[in-house]
């Protein structure tokens, strides 16, 4: 058994080997995508960092990627599409 | 086309003077045949959490080659200054490269932008390094002040994000364009192929869409109607129309007539 630590990923609580570098927990999560970005308690990891920077209990991190988008949030948009292809949207302005 | 048309922004050139957005696609087979029937060489992402629950699910840059295409993540969704920063700076460390679609958002019902806020971020963006290409108001005076502080371009809404409603001030969009020294990107709000054509026709640099095509019954043979409706705008104003005109002038010559 391995120490453990407590660390909150995007938003989700999570535990963690103590010692594990960002490179490590994203292996772990099976991120192997190069265009991600990594936030550290707020701070912007450089892509050379990932395997460097040890996590610490209690650490913060967010993981981001790029998803489809034109503009808006994503929540937004879902609603958006229902109204558009389901016809409503065309009977409003119609 | 004409390979000689090219639009410039920060050096950087560009074939397609249609730009889209990847967002409201069925899937990512309809959102990679949409765009490659778009013709368009620019394409904007969002930039979002990871979902690390689920990992089987495929990643949208898998079908779009950075090669064939320019990568713009934009700043979707953000109302205030710092997170349209904080997101600006994600994307750039995402990987792709300095440019941005900025968005502040001021009002979630009309997604219109925050303009005040919209300058405050790009000037610290700028400041940054990033190519910041702002998406705003049909407010020249804010276009202006976009330029002043050093957006190469700028991307102003032609209706609501999503409304369909096509170009809603054409005037202010003309006087834009007339008083803006750096290529104007016609942005949201076109719901059809003329009204593409329209903006183009108007002298905008190019026109960025997502709804548009995404939303039509078919997307991608409304991607392919784009293409040729920013096209045909392109020509026609590079053509130069003829004056409006109260009253008739006849084509066929009254000579020769019995």
């Amino acid at each position: 058994m391995f120490e453990s630590i407590q660390i909150q990923v995007n938003g989700q609580p999570r535990a963690c080997r103590a010692g594990a570098t960002v490179g490590e927990l994203l292996r772990e999560l099976d991120i192997t995508s190069e265009r991600v970005a990594v936030e550290l308690n707020l701070e912007i990891l450089d892509r050379k960092e990932f395997d460097h920077r040890g996590i610490r209990d209690g650490d913060r991190l967010e993981i981001l990627s790029f998803i489809g988008g034109g503009s808006q949030s994503m929540e937004v948009a879902r609603n958006c599409l229902r109204v558009v292809r389901s016809g409503t949207w065309t009977r409003m302005i119609g | 086309m004409d390979t000689n048309d090219r639009l410039t922004i920060a050096g950087r050139e560009f074939k397609s003077r249609l730009w889209v957005g990847t967002g409201k696609y069925k899937d990512f087979i309809e959102t990679k045949k949409a765009i490659e029937a778009s013709g368009a060489d620019v394409v904007t992402v969002a930039v979002r959490r990871v979902n690390i629950t689920d990992r089987s699910k495929e990643n949208l840059l898998d079908y779009l080659d950075p090669k064939k295409y320019v990568i713009l993540p934009n700043t979707a969704g953000c109302y205030t200054v710092e997170d349209a920063v904080r997101y600006a700076r994600l994307a750039r460390a995402a990987g792709v490269s300095d440019l941005v679609k900025l968005e502040v958002l001021g009002d979630d019902k009309t997604l219109f932008p925050d303009t005040a806020g919209l300058i405050e971020a790009a000037k610290i963006l700028i400041k940054e390094g990033f190519i910041v290409l702002p998406y705003t108001n049909d407010d020249p005076v804010v276009a202006k002040k976009l330029v002043d502080i050093g957006c190469p371009a700028v991307m102003p809404l032609a209706a609501p994000i999503g409304s369909g409603l096509g170009i809603r001030n054409p005037y202010n969009l003309k006087i834009i364009m007339e008083q803006v020294k750096v290529p104007i990107i016609v942005d949201a709000g076109v719901g059809t192929a003329s009204d593409a054509a329209l903006a183009m026709e108007y002298g905008a640099d190019a026109v960025l869409m997502n709804t548009a095509i995404a939303g039509a019954q078919d997307p991608i043979a409304m991607a392919e109607a784009m293409k040729y409706a920013v096209h045909a705008g392109r020509l026609a104003y590079k053509a130069g129309r003829i004056p409006r005109k109260l009253y008739a002038t006849a084509s066929s010559p009254i000579e020769g007539m019995l």
